[in-house]
């Protein structure tokens, strides 16, 4: 089999919608990834740039609160920034409800899902304070401009990212034997964490050629990369571990300490063909099965490797194989997918979700996406999302979306299409006589509506 | 192998490198000398840095008044004595019962190996991978999974993770369930009829919801109601609030304890609220309240026998300097304290060697210094309960510990 209109929406989609049409043609979805982000220009998130600002002015605020304790400046400034820190809270619960009104309403579905799953991949946030809020910007600044581009320039885009550098501890980083080090102080030595992250999960993965030795060599090329005021990427000489090294027995440095050491053996990952293997698995995986036919991931990484890595012409030949289509719905969508795609079956309007205070985002959103599995920009690990669907069908997972399925839909849209045509909006081709059976047979709306979400026919892809 | 030093398969490598491949729970099912038999665990995250000072303080040391004033045992609603030398707060008075029934104990001065960064981040992901350092990035597998590699017959029922937060300690390949009271059903009898038939025909669905109606049935309040949206959203709001800022914990211990009173053998949570750099007077007593109505609805919903096996341990990522700060409160510090409690507990005791409060006593002339690492007491206490080989303890459990001696935990 050869794309599925229904099916294109669903697996490789935002799901069915009563609004917009099915995609005609492979070429049209990926055409529709060429085109003008209007989506994201209609529901605005911040870039990261905006989002330095605020990390400026609270860094401001620090310094101010520092220079005179005590001092009526010094004690406003503390309010000021609690301020601050309230509004970064109340923006990031927004910036939710502007990734699912783009979910809802835009008709190049496939770069919310390929932005989602690259944002994944490259899973970053803030630890403390202001930053905490900074995950989108990220991915709207980082991620999004880059789904289409070369692998290589994404994974600079992201490791040398200040997020990525703060999250993996890269700017505890310094070479033992640098002229910093070399000065004495309580600073700490080398720091792994990104290097290990580089090789392990961003780049050739768990099972890759790599040893400890590379690790080590990558962290000690690193060094030298930490971040300066406000969060922005800085390449510090006097961090740098004086010397050359060798990652995947090629030599790097030996000269003056320069960020292109850095940058040069990132591309040379990006090149590899174990980081082929893993990122054609891993979207195989993402997109298609938990244990994707290995012609596929065969085909993805041949054509990676044939263009040196570029996502676009990946994506092509993912929707160009047969066994991209051929494969049973046996995926489950993760919790953000799923919250969004019943919403955009419902075809909720923007003003319901742009008008929830935060409150509400995190009574009807934040809360049950975490007891669905999925605690909102709080990854527990750099390894983002689990893929395996297992992670998803626990007790409490199914439980959560359940409830929500019934009981959240009505409080945002008080009137709620028939659940008996609403089957065949959400499921198309795909329902059952069960779910039929149960959309005729609740007894309010509302039950109808959640069930048809909460059925196995909805939640796979 | 490729890799010489991978977290994420840390317990396979260790297996694979330390004994014999046979020896590996993963691959085999273990035989232990001792069974896990009957005794029950409950884990509690104190997350934010629990001012161990403060809760049970040293008034004994000569220097305690000078950083912290009065201890208050003169008041009669104040802090009560234990020993002579440490008076509790009054915050936990509830727990006096306890501790004069020997079922309630101290560690003080404890730590994880953490120090310096003084990091919530960092301090939690340590003492949940109990692990002795993060400079190989952060651990994505908790020590209390590791435990459940080596029980025998360990299902998913047999550990916990309860309430919303992430609980890395439970993390890892070994199945264990996931819980939140706050995921309680709450449906028309039709409803979960219906439900029951979408999912019929999807294994793995219908197990899963199967599951969760039974968990959300077993703990009190049933799953159906006749209730509107409007209704179920305000279920969901109850059980988050129901008045009391202490109830999300009684949730919490309640659940755990019927479930402790089946088949679990290990359950973890955490209590929130324990960063108290202002005012702690008033918002130190706030934390230490939901501590103490969970471990009390803990024993009250377990009760008897299965009390008797239980031991309750919070631990936290690290304690506060031994200065209050200009606000009232506290700072990020070093050495803190560990509560245990339980029918099983040997406790009534204050545990510990006492390092001074004096200047040049203190780690870094700021904090309490830690005399013993928080992973010993908890390695005896696995050792104890679930018969973990003091050798599985020192390298698998938590590598490179040295467990020192028995403090003799458990009854």
């Amino acid at each position: 089999m050869l794309f599925a209109p229904q099916l294109a929406d669903i697996r490789f989609g935002c799901g069915l919608s009563p609004v917009h049409a099915t995609p005609s043609s492979v070429a049209e979805m990926l055409d529709s990834l060429q085109k003008p982000d209007t989506i994201a220009q209609r529901f605005p998130i911040e870039t990261f740039e905006t989002f330095q600002m605020r990390i400026a002015e609270s860094q401001r605020l620090i310094k101010l609160r520092r220079k005179d304790r005590g001092s009526p400046e010094a004690l406003a400034s503390i309010k000021e920034r609690r301020v601050l820190n309230k509004q970064a809270r109340i923006a990031q619960a927004g910036w939710l409800g502007q990734h699912l009104n783009r979910w809802v309403w835009t008709d190049a579905p496939l770069r919310e899902r390929l932005s989602h799953f690259w944002a994944d991949h490259f899973t970053a946030t803030g630890k403390a304070g202001l930053i905490r809020r900074a995950a989108s910007p990220y991915l709207e600044s980082a991620i999004r401009p880059r789904i289409t581009g070369l692998f290589e320039d994404m994974l600079l885009a992201t490791v040398l990212h200040p997020l990525m550098i703060h999250y993996l501890d890269q700017q505890k980083s310094i070479g033992p034997n640098s002229p910093r080090a070399l000065k004495g102080g309580k600073l700490s030595g080398l720091n792994e964490n990104l290097a290990r992250e580089v090789l392990e999960l961003h780049t050739l993965g768990v099972n890759g050629p790599y040893t400890q030795t590379d690790v080590r060599e990558l962290a000690e090329l690193l060094t030298g990369v930490t971040n300066g005021a406000p969060l922005r990427l800085k390449f510090r000489k006097d961090f740098a571990e004086p010397g050359s090294e060798t990652v995947l027995d090629k030599t790097y440095g030996g000269g003056q300490a320069h960020i292109r050491d850095v940058q040069a053996v990132l591309r040379d990952l990006a090149r590899h063909p174990a980081t082929a293997r893993h990122l054609a698995w891993k979207m195989a995986v993402h997109f298609v099965a938990d244990a994707p036919d290995p012609a596929l991931v065969d085909a993805l990484a041949a054509r990676y490797m044939d263009t040196g890595g570029d996502l676009g012409a990946v994506t092509a030949a993912l929707l160009e194989h047969t066994a991209a289509w051929d494969a049973p719905r046996t995926n489950v969508k993760p919790p953000f997918h799923f919250v969004g795609s019943a919403m955009r079956a419902l075809a909720v309007p923007p003003e319901a979700i742009s008008s929830l205070d935060e409150r509400m985002v995190r009574k009807l959103l934040i809360g049950p996406m975490a007891r669905m599995g999925h605690v909102w920009e709080k990854p527990v690990g750099p390894d983002g999302l689990p893929e395996e669907d297992a992670a998803w069908i626990a007790p409490q997972g199914i439980a959560a979306r359940l409830q929500w399925a019934i009981s959240v839909p009505q409080t945002l849209m008080p009137e709620l299409p028939d659940p008996r045509t609403f089957v065949q909006t959400a499921l198309g081709d795909f329902s059952t006589p069960a779910v039929d059976f149960a959309a005729n047979a609740a007894e309010s709306r509302w039950d109808g509506i959640g069930l048809v979400l909460a059925s196995p026919a909805f939640q796979r892809t | 192998m490729t890799q010489s030093i991978d977290r994420r398969t840390f317990l396979t490598r260790s297996a694979l490198i330390g004994c014999s491949l046979a020896a590996s729970p993963l691959l085999t099912p273990v035989s232990l000398a001792a069974a896990p038999g009957d005794n029950r665990l409950v884990v509690i995250l104190l997350r934010g840095g629990m001012d161990g000072l403060d809760v049970v303080r040293p008034y004994g040391d000569p220097a305690y008044a000078a950083l912290r004033g009065n201890a208050g045992i003169s008041d009669p609603d104040g802090a009560v004595d234990l020993d002579g030398y440490f008076a509790l707060h009054p915050a936990l008075r509830p727990l006096l019962p306890l501790w004069q029934g020997g079922q309630l104990g101290f560690a003080h001065a404890v730590s994880t190996p953490y120090r310096d960064k003084r990091s919530h981040f960092d301090g939690q992901d340590l003492l949940e991978a109990g692990l002795s350092n993060l400079e190989q990035g952060m651990s994505r597998d908790g020590w209390l999974n590791r435990v459940l590699q080596y029980l025998p017959d360990s299902t998913a029922e047999t550990a916990y993770a309860v309430g919303q937060d992430p609980l890395l300690v439970l993390g890892g390949p070994a199945k264990t369930q996931r819980w939140s009271p706050e995921a309680d059903l709450a449906l028309s009898p039709q409803a979960i009829e219906l439900a029951r038939l979408i999912m019929a025909d999807d294994p793995p669905f219908s197990a899963a919801l199967a599951q969760a109606l039974d968990i959300s049935d077993s703990d009190g309040d049933r799953v159906a109601t006749m209730g509107t949206p409007d209704d179920m959203m305000a279920m969901a709001d109850n059980t988050n609030k129901k008045g009391k800022k202490s109830s999300t914990e009684n949730h919490i211990a309640e659940f755990i304890g019927k479930r402790l009173r089946k088949d679990t053998r290990i359950a973890a949570f955490s209590i929130n609220g324990w960063d108290t750099h202002f005012n702690q007077t008033r918002t130190l007593p706030n934390a230490l309240g939901r501590l103490s109505d969970a471990i009390l609805t803990l024993q009250s919903t377990v009760a008897g026998p299965v009390w008797n096996k239980t031991t309750v341990v919070a631990v936290t990522e690290f304690g506060r300097t031994a200065r209050i700060n200009g606000s009232g409160g506290s700072d990020h510090g070093t050495g803190g304290l560990m509560v245990m409690a339980g029918g099983a507990l040997r406790g009534g005791k204050v545990m510990g060697d006492w390092p001074g409060l004096d200047e040049a006593q203190l780690y870094a002339r700021r904090d309490l210094m830690p005399t013993r690492d928080v992973r010993a007491y908890l390695g005896w206490l696995l050792h104890s309960q679930f018969g973990l080989p003091t050798s599985t303890l020192e390298t698998d459990i938590f590598p490179g510990l040295d467990l020192g001696s028995n403090p003799g935990l458990i009854r």
